[in-house]
Parts: structure tokens; C-alpha cells; sequence
């Protein structure tokens, strides 16, 4: 960075978040107090201060919201479309209206980035809603017959990295669809959920149509075993999907799992490379690479892998890491400590394993949970850093010689989930589309969201599709 | 009544475009619906299935990227064939299961029938089941479907030739690779069918026939690392419960008996759950909608 | 990476030489400019906006105000011009705000070759210097003859800096060449008697070459060519400057000194008319060249109203409220 144009602290305000120092579980309609599971903390990850205290759901808890979705079922269900729609038309107004409040709260549970939540989550998240609201009272056009039914209560529990976010991709299709839900935030992220049930209650949605039970991963099994619910949505961990999908093995309960990554982003050498290189920092460096979708894997063409490693790290020296309320800050908080353990350890293992390690220097702040962009080269498909899921800021450079090459080693995973292709030829970013086994390809760009395009996973990254006409299937009785 | 001698057939495995026995050299007795004896069919093994798994492993590259309109064009020769043994298939249906020859004809035609009507959806499954998506930014954006990969398939119990043309050709027309497990006490229409597909133009391994016992060969599917999903159709509740929990392990996509899917509670249905199905129904989109992934392509449109 | 020299040194010319077979031939020259990497425009947009969001706020603030004022091309190019509306331009320019003599002087005064003499007069030993346009200025359209006189008669007059034009036209037909050889005679009419050289900053009409591929290749084109700035836009089109070209023509200068050691100044033109606008510029470059790039030497703005909305947020920063036109000189 430049010495002599340094940019000010240009924080925003924590002002617009009121925080209550504790909460109670959101079920049928109000927040009540748990059934003896106590309280647990949830902390700012970027300093470690308690931001407020919430409730730990107990089996007892997820039973009662449960029954509340169950009774609500009935009515919701029956409603005509377009007044289902015009419930989740108002959610969607009314978190634009709060999205400073939300986005700032965003970055205070989980630590990214002030400028993400306020450019990438909030208006994604109302533009889901906006979306699936649309889709109401439109669901015999859907391509599921002339009257798709809803499925029931739906059981959804969601990860930490993208909180508000994925409870949008969960919940707002469940009801479109005329399903009710008991929603299991991530136990570390708990905040945003919490306030969105305040907006449930403003935008005057009937009682048990939504209800939220926080906890630790205890409470979200108890969930999807719950022999009340009728569909298990779950985004997070290929090891939990997994779990999840032996406990809902030989139930009628209806499954998709949005689950892990370890997505190659491939550049040929006739790549716009310097879009080619905001595409692998935003691929990996975005949200502290807390994406299932990151691509963790670069995959350069042999022949410019220097040009482009000189690009790339001259571009991570202009990285801003710190304070997430800065609205200059580019990388924030690792989420928890637990994250940062296991970043820490999967980086260790790759140094261990022979792989070049490189950060531009930053300096890290002295409390919180902080990992600086770390680039590792000279890795090779063996490295446990090119086969593990990272889930932080942690690149791992492979080369290749030829498209074959590239192919081969991008699918050479048990994941599926994304993958990046940068070139100006046309005939082969489509052959290259197509030879690729993942969900969602970027081409020419990367970590791109909306609510109109599906957005799933092949093999261990789990299956059904989150967005578009696609993602109606999860919560439909077809 | 001729005093001569028939020459019986030696049924046997389809495996990777082969017709090997079984590599543990076992048999079994098959019956007609009577009791009485038909033939020896191969009671195939783990290793068996472990083969089948490689074939349709290998095959998989080449079918799905076949264009569309060869796939619906070697479906529709199965077609082709079969209408030329139509009368031996319809003798071996109306041993396999008891039916009256009219009946078993009915069947059988509706068998072919059913062949032709997935050649059809070769080149149409990807415009019922993709979009265009229209993002709120500079980007080309389209879903696709493609096939999931190996898909193992616990064929029906009651139904040994239509039954099983309703869940085999579903999941081939698409592009996905087969591994099928046979009725268990009627295989022999499935091992016949397997003549007509090496005939049809069909690569080798794009599907592997197996007969034997359900429960033994349909366990190591299920728990294989490279099979990607698994058809449960002709698998009880019970074993189905295990089979969907073996498959966790690698996340295979399940699609379940019908009877999971659609009558939980009928207690008869649970014991034999394929009787769940009407096969002579109109058979929809869903099987041909079970075995694919939507992958979704984003590309920036600018000068 | 080879050591750095200003393009206007006597060493520049020695690093062009060893890129010479590149401009060798026309052919030569289109297969290199032609293997320069895409750009991706989406992508490049892109990150232009993600720049713009960069929240520059008070001392930072007050850096980049006096920053941009310091790096101004203060200009007048009507054919209205007088002596007297010239004049006035470069005493603002000495002092832009009299208020408080604390505002730093502008970079340039930039006028028309027949007004290079009453500027240089006016702004006398202030250390501003004058730039002319030329090259039949905004066209570009006269033979290459009337362009180079038009350039030695405002180097003669005094012009410490010229901003040519290229030939559109032979350069959107593919003439590569031509545009080439245009370039390097303008700049060898840049030459002064005594053996030094007005600094030649050479105009691209980005609006008018549509597409980011094109603004790339006659980036490094004129760079090749001997260009010491290289230039978004006359102000007299319907597209000047915008923050994506700009950008591109920053990895551009970046780029071609990684390749040749020569450093090579960028100056985007027209349109830009509020400090929030010069901030998003001035973000552009400390985050894509550094602070090498952030002075007047090697970054300008083309502008006129700009300088005032710079005043204007200046003094509020110094007063705490917020200042209004009648507190800055109109000329």
C-alpha cells in the first residue's frame, strides 16, 4: 500500500443495531424462553465482545416450534398464492428498508466486511424474497403440474458464513411454496435470524408460519429427526450432510443438501488476466473464503503461471484486513476460533507437506480471530491443502499444460460444487463448461449470486438446487 | 408334438458389453409362477457388481457425451429389436409371471412402447428441465441438466420386463450409465433383454444386468464410493432404509420405493412396495428427472 | 524487472529501441498489439466500481483534495478564448482559492497553440506549466505536415507540454503503423532548439474507439511510440473519461513498465467534475500503481469545473460548513 494517500478509519456506525442482551426462541409467533437448554454467548469474531446472549433449544424447544408450524400449516397452506406472495413481498421491502441495520449487524456476528454485507448479502437477501414471492400464486406454471402442493413443516438449518443470507435461500421458497418452517440458525450466527423474526412479526405473517430455535448442532439434529417435519433443508458440512442424510434414510422426509467445496478456478493462457485476477482474489479472499463455493484451487496454465503469480500477489498486497465495520476493509474476521484453528492447521499441513507458503505482509489485529491471505505454490493434487475443504482465506496454486490436464485435475475431487474458467476463446470456455463436473461454472468471472439462477452441488456437495424455477422442487410434493 | 429335442439357453450376466457367468460360478434355480423349473441363472457376486460398477464407470465418458439424438436413436432400436422377439418375450413374461399370454403380450408391448416413448425425450429432457435465467446483471446465465453418473438400480420385483424397461430406460436415455439388479425370482426377461441391447448399437457398460439376490448385491452398490445414485424401486422398506443409509456416504442421490415416496402408511404396501405402481401408467417426467444435476453456466456479456 | 526511467529522459528512447522489432512492420506491430491479453469489460467495470466505494473521509479527504488540485490540467478549449479569459484561467491556477493561500496551484493551464504565448507570459515563474493542444485538435483531421506545424509553433510559443490527438480513423482501419509513425514524428517536433522537449501526452478518444480491447492496444501502441502521458478523451465528445477506461490505461502504464522500465503518466479528460469523481480516481491509481503514480508528474486530470467543487469541499473541511459557488472564483 501507499504510504502517502493512507485512508483514514472510516467506520460505520454500530448505532442502528439495538441488541438486546439476551433472546428467547421465536416460536409460533413470539419469542419465548427456552425449556432448560440455558444460554449460550455469541461474540463479535472481530474483537471477541460478547454481543448478547441467546437460547440454547433443547429437543423440547424444536418439538414445540414444531407443533406451532403444524398447527399454522393448514391456513398458510390454504391461503391463495397471492396472498402468500404479498406476505413475502413485504419481507422483502421491509429488509431493504432495515438493510443498514441488518448489514451492519451482519458484520458485527460474523465478522465479514462491512462493504460485502452492505453490496453482496442485504440485497441479495431481498432479492430472494422478492423473487420467491413472485413465485406464489404461480406455481402451476412451474413445470410440477397444474397443482404442485407444499410438503408441510419444513426443517431448515443454516451455516454461519453467509447467515441472513442463506435464510433467505431457505425460507423464502419453503413459504412461497405454502410450506411453514422451524429455521436452525448456525450457533455462532444466531443475530440476524433473530432480528428477521422481528420483521416476520412487521410484516404481520401468521403466527408459526416461521419459527427460529437457536442452538449448537445438538438442537439442529434434534430438528432433523423430528418424526413432525416433512423436509430437511440443510446447507453446511459435507461430514454433517452426510449424518443428516442417515438419520432422514427411510423416512418420507424430502432432502437437499447444499454441502462443501473445493472448487478449481482454471486459467488458460489466454486468459484477461487482469479480470482473471479479481476473479481469483474475489473467488478465494471473498468473505474470508468462508464459501463452500471459493475457488481454493487455482489452476494456472503452465506457461504463465509467473506473469500471473507476480499479478496475483501484487494484487493480495493491496488487500485491506482488518476492522469489518471499516468501509474500506476487504477481509475481516474468521468467524470463530474453531474456524481459525482449523484454517491454521490445514495451512501448517500444507507448509509441512512441502508447499511454498506467501501472505503479503499486514499487519493483524490484536484481538479476534484473524487469518491474513495466504498463497500456497508448488502444491500438487496429493497436498491435503488441494483436497480438503479450507473455508478460509487460503489459496493453492496447481499448474496444468492442457486443457485434458485441467479437466482431469479439476474433477479429480469427491466435491462438485463450482468452478471457474478464465478465457477469450468462446469454444472452449463452452467445451470446458461442459467437461466440468460442478453445479454452478463461472466463466470470465467468479462467486457470482441471484436468486433467478440455480445453485446446488454434483456428488459430495450435495444435491436439489437453491434458486430459480429450479429451487421450488425442494419444497414441492413432487 | 414334436419329439424333438429344444436347445435351452444358458442365461448369463451382462457386464461391459459381455456376457460373462457369474466369477463365483453360482447358480440358481428360476421357476415359472407354477414351481417349475425354467433355467439356471447366474447368482451373481460382490465382485460381480464391483465389475459392473467399472464397466458402467468407463462407459459413462462416451454415453454422456453422445449427442442427444444418437442416444434417442439407439433407444428407439431397442425398440426395434424387441419388436422382433416380441413372442419370446412375451413366452418368458407369461412364465416369469404367471400372466396369460394376452396379458403377457400386453406387457411386452407396452415395454416397447415405453422404450419408444424415452428415444423421444432424448433431445427434449434438457428443454423441460433447463432455463434461461435472467440475472440482474451483465451475464449470459443457463441451467442444464446432465446425467448424475453410475446409477444403480434395484430393478421392480413384480413387474421382470415392463417394470424394468420403466426404470432402466429413464435413467439411460439421459446419459447416466446402469448397473441393474434383476427381479430376483424372475430374471430371465432382463437377461434376455440384454441380447437385444447388445444388438441395438448400445456401447458396452452403458448397461450392466445382474441377477441374483437383491439383498447381497444391492448392499455393496449402495455403499460403493463410485456409483452416484441408486434406484430403490425394487427394494422392501426395510432394506431400503438401509440401502438409503449405505448411499450416505458418499451422498448418492436415492430416489426411494415408491411406496416411501407416495402411501407411507399402507402396512401392505410396505412389504412389497413396487406392487405400489401401476406400470402400465403413463409413466411422466419424474423417473427422467430423478438421475440428472442441474449445472448452471454464467458467462459476461460485454464488448 | 528493469530499472525505472521517465518516458521523457534521454533513456527512454534507448528501452523503446529494444522493443523495436514489435514496430517493425505493420504486420509485426497488429500480431503484437493483437496478442496483448483481453479485457474482460464486465470484470473490468467491475472492479472500477468496487473502487469507487472506497470511503475517503477526513484526513485522507484532505490528502486527496489538495492531491487533485496539485495535479490539474486547469483548462480552457472554446473558441470563445481571449487573452483576458486565459489570463484570469492561470491567475487561479497560481491561487485557487484567495481566500487561503494554503490551496496548492494547479499542475497545467491547458489552451490552444495560440494562446500558449499569453498563458506563458501570465504564469511567468509560478512553476505551473502551460500545455497546448495540437495536431488539429479535437479532429485530428489535417495532414501530417499542418499537425507537426501546429505542434512546433506552440513548443515555439513556449508550451511546456503538448496533448496530440491521434488519427482515429487509421487507427479503428487497422493502420497501426500509420498511428505509430504519427506518434514519434509529433514527439520528435516536440524537441526544443536547446535539445530539450515539451512532455507529449497523447489523446486516445476513448469514446470514440468503443471498446476496452482497443483502448489497451493503443495504450501500449503509444507507449511504443514514445508517448510521456497517455490520455482518455479531448472533453469534446459525448463519452470522455470514465472510470473503467481509466483504470485499464493504468494497468496499461503499469504493464508496459514492468516490460520496459519506462514510466509513462496518465491523465483521464473531460467529465470529471466533483471531488467524490477526482477521489474515485485518485483511488484507481494509489490501488493499481502506488504511490509512484500519485503526483503530478505521472497523474493528471483534464477538468475545469472540477477545480472549484475541490475548493468548495476544501474549505469545508477547514471550516467545518459547507461552502457555497459565491465562495469560489467563477473565470
Amino acid at each position: 500500500m501507499s504510504s502517502a494517500f493512507d485512508y483514514a478509519p472510516a467506520p460505520e456506525s454500530r448505532s442502528v443495531v439495538d441488541l438486546a442482551p439476551s433472546y428467547g426462541l421465536f416460536i409460533d409467533g413470539e419469542f419465548t424462553e427456552g425449556t432448560g437448554g440455558g444460554l449460550r454467548k455469541t461474540v463479535s469474531p472481530a474483537t471477541e465482545e460478547v454481543l448478547a446472549e441467546y437460547t440454547q433449544g433443547t429437543a423440547e424447544d424444536v418439538d414445540r416450534a414444531v407443533q406451532a408450524a403444524r398447527r399454522a400449516f393448514e391456513k398458510w397452506s390454504a391461503l391463495p398464492g397471492a396472498e402468500r406472495a404479498k406476505f413475502l413481498f413485504r419481507i422483502a421491502r421491509i429488509i431493504q428498508e432495515r438493510s443498514r441495520e441488518l448489514a451492519v449487524l451482519e458484520t458485527l456476528d460474523n465478522g465479514k466486511p462491512i462493504r460485502e454485507a452492505r453490496d453482496a448479502d442485504l440485497p441479495l437477501v431481498a432479492a430472494h424474497f422478492f423473487y420467491y414471492a413472485g413465485w406464489a400464486d404461480k406455481l402451476g406454471h412451474a413445470g410440477f403440474g397444474p397443482d404442485p402442493r407444499p410438503l408441510g413443516v419444513a426443517g431448515q438449518v443454516i451455516p454461519w458464513n453467509f447467515p441472513l443470507l442463506m435464510l433467505a435461500w431457505k425460507v423464502a421458497p419453503a413459504l412461497a411454496c405454502g410450506n411453514t418452517v422451524v429455521l436452525k440458525p448456525a450457533e455462532t450466527t444466531p443475530l440476524s435470524a433473530l432480528f428477521f423474526a422481528d420483521i416476520c412479526r412487521q410484516a404481520g405473517l401468521p403466527k408459526g408460519v416461521v419459527n427460529i430455535v437457536t442452538g449448537d448442532g445438538s438442537t439442529g439434529a434434534s430438528l432433523v429427526a423430528h418424526p413432525g417435519i416433512d423436509k430437511v433443508a440443510f446447507t453446511g458440512s459435507t461430514e454433517v450432510g452426510k449424518a443428516i442424510a442417515r438419520t432422514v434414510a427411510g423416512t418420507d422426509k424430502k432432502l437437499t443438501l447444499e454441502l462443501g467445496g473445493k472448487a478449481a478456478n482454471i486459467v488458460f493462457d489466454d486468459a484477461p488476466i487482469d479480470q482473471a485476477v479479481e476473479g481469483i482474489v474475489n473467488g478465494i479472499f471473498f468473505n474470508q473464503g468462508h464459501v463452500c463455493c471459493a475457488g481454493s484451487r487455482l489452476l494456472v496454465q503452465e506457461s504463465i503461471q509467473d506473469e500471473l503469480l507476480d499479478a496475483l500477489k501484487r494484487r493480495m498486497a493491496t488487500l485491506r484486513v482488518g476492522d469489518p465495520l471499516d468501509k474500506n476493509t476487504d477481509i475481516g474476521a474468521i468467524n470463530s476460533a474453531e474456524q481459525l484453528a482449523r484454517i491454521t492447521e490445514l495451512a501448517a499441513a500444507g507448509e509441512a507437506e512441502g508447499a511454498e507458503r506467501w501472505s503479503p505482509s499486514c499487519e493483524l489485529p490484536g484481538s479476534g480471530y484473524w487469518f491474513a491471505p495466504t498463497l500456497f505454490t508448488g502444491v500438487t493434487q496429493a497436498h491435503r491443502i488441494a483436497r480438503e475443504e479450507v473455508f478460509g482465506p487460503v489459496l493453492s496454486v496447481l499448474t496444468f499444460r492442457t486443457p485434458e490436464e485441467a479437466v482431469a485435475k479439476a474433477n479429480n475431487t469427491p466435491y462438485g460444487l463450482s468452478a471457474g474458467i478464465w478465457t477469450e476463446k468462446g469454444s472452449r470456455m463452452l467445451w470446458m463448461a461442459n467437461q466440468l463436473r460442478a453445479g454452478v461454472i463461472w466463466s470470465n468471472t467468479f462467486n457470482k449470486f441471484d436468486p433467478a439462477s440455480p445453485f446446488g452441488g454434483y456428488k459430495e456437495s450435495g444435491f436439489g438446487r437453491e434458486g430459480g424455477r429450479h429451487g421450488l422442487e425442494a419444497y414441492l410434493n413432487v | 408334438m414334436s419329439d424333438r429335442l429344444s436347445v435351452l439357453k444358458t442365461y448369463k450376466l451382462y457386464v461391459g458389453g459381455k456376457f460373462p457367468r457369474s466369477e463365483s460360478g453360482r447358480v440358481y434355480e428360476v421357476t415359472d409362477a407354477k414351481g417349475r423349473w425354467l433355467a439356471n441363472a447366474p447368482l451373481a457376486s460382490r465382485k460381480d457388481a464391483r465389475d459392473a460398477v467399472v464397466a458402467a464407470r468407463k462407459a459413462f465418458g462416451g454415453w454422456s457425451g453422445a449427442t442427444a439424438y444418437n442416444r434417442g436413436q439407439i433407444l428407439y432400436r431397442v425398440a426395434e429389436m424387441l419388436e422382433g422377439r416380441r413372442e419370446q418375450f412375451v413366452a418368458e413374461v407369461a412364465d416369469a409371471e404367471g400372466h396369460s399370454k394376452a396379458k403377457a403380450a400386453a406387457q411386452v408391448d407396452a415395454a416397447i412402447d415405453r422404450w419408444v416413448w424415452y428415444a423421444g425425450w432424448s433431445d427434449k429432457v434438457a428443454q423441460i428441465a433447463g432455463s434461461s435465467n435472467p440475472v440482474a446483471g451483465p451475464y449470459f446465465n443457463l441451467s442444464a441438466p446432465e446425467p448424475t453418473g453410475v446409477v444403480a438400480v434395484v430393478a421392480p420385483q413384480d413387474s421382470s420386463f415392463l417394470g424394468l424397461v420403466s426404470v432402466l430406460a429413464p435413467v439411460i436415455v439421459t446419459g447416466n450409465t446402469a448397473v441393474v439388479v434383476a427381479a430376483e425370482r424372475a430374471p430371465l426377461p432382463a437377461l434376455s433383454l440384454a441380447e437385444v441391447l447388445a444388438t441395438s448399437d448400445l456401447p458396452g457398460g452403458v448397461v450392466n444386468l445382474l441377477s441374483g439376490r437383491t439383498t447381497e448385491l444391492a448392499a455393496p452398490l449402495a455403499a460403493h464410493q463410485d456409483v452416484n445414485a441408486l434406484d430403490l424401486t425394487g427394494a422392501d422398506a426395510e432394506s431400503a432404509k438401509e440401502l438409503e443409509t449405505a448411499a450416505a456416504d458418499n451422498l448418492k442421490r436415492v430416489l426411494r420405493p415408491p411406496v416411501a415416496r407416495h402411501r407411507p402408511s399402507d402396512e401392505a404396501l410396505r412389504a412389497a412396495p413396487s406392487d405400489a405402481v401401476d406400470w402400465t401408467a403413463d409413466p411422466g417426467t419424474d423417473r427422467l428427472l430423478a438421475f440428472l444435476e442441474t449445472k448452471t453456466v454464467w458467462h459476461p456479456m460485454g464488448v | 524487472m528493469p530499472t525505472t526511467v521517465p518516458a521523457y529522459g534521454k533513456e527512454a528512447a534507448g528501452r523503446l529501441a529494444s522493443m523495436a522489432d514489435v514496430t517493425a512492420s505493420d504486420g509485426a506491430l497488429r500480431r503484437f498489439l493483437h496478442g496483448l491479453p483481453g479485457v474482460d469489460a464486465v470484470g473490468l467495470q467491475a472492479r472500477a466500481a468496487t473502487l469507487g466505494t472506497r470511503s475517503i473521509k477526513t484526513t485522507a479527504k484532505a490528502y486527496a483534495i489538495d492531491l487533485a488540485i496539485s495535479m490539474i490540467d486547469l483548462t480552457t478549449l472554446e473558441g470563445a478564448d481571449t487573452p483576458g479569459k486565459v489570463r484570469a484561467l492561470c491567475a487561479k491556477g497560481v491561487h485557487p482559492d484567495p481566500t487561503d493561500r494554503t490551496a496548492p496551484k494547479v499542475a497545467a493551464i491547458c489552451v490552444y497553440p495560440d494562446m500558449v504565448g499569453v498563458a506563458k507570459e501570465a504564469l511567468g515563474d509560478s512553476g505551473i506549466h502551460v500545455a497546448s493542444v495540437a495536431t488539429a485538435f479535437p479532429a485530428g483531421r489535417a495532414a501530417l505536415p499542418v499537425k507537426l506545424a501546429d505542434t512546433r509553433d506552440a513548443v515555439a510559443a513556449g508550451a511546456d507540454e503538448i496533448d496530440m490527438v491521434i488519427d482515429r480513423g487509421a487507427f479503428l482501419s487497422g493502420r497501426y503503423l500509420e498511428v505509430f509513425e504519427e506518434i514519434k514524428a509529433v514527439k520528435e517536433a516536440c524537441a526544443r532548439p536547446d535539445g530539450s522537449a515539451a512532455h507529449l501526452k497523447v489523446i486516445f478518444e476513448t469514446g470514440e474507439l468503443q471498446t476496452y480491447d482497443n483502448v489497451r492496444r493503443v495504450s501500449w501502441l503509444s507507449m511504443l511510440a514514445g508517448a510521456d502521458f497517455i490520455k482518455t478523451s479531448t472533453g469534446k465528445v459525448a463519452v470522455n473519461a470514465t472510470p473503467p477506461v481509466t483504470l485499464l490505461m493504468l494497468e496499461a502504464v503499469r504493464d508496459f513498465r514492468a516490460t520496459t522500465g519506462v514510466q509513462v503518466g496518465v491523465k483521464p479528460a473531460g467529465g470529471i467534475r466533483t471531488t467524490k469523481d477526482a477521489i474515485k480516481y485518485l483511488v484507481m491509481v494509489n490501488e493499481t500503481l502506488g504511490e509512484e503514480w500519485l503526483t503530478a508528474d505521472w497523474f493528471r486530470f483534464g477538468a475545469s469545473s472540477l477545480l472549484n467543487d475541490l475548493l468548495m469541499q476544501r474549505q469545508k473541511l477547514s471550516t467545518g460548513r459547507y461552502s457555497g459557488p459565491d465562495y469560489v472564483t467563477v473565470d
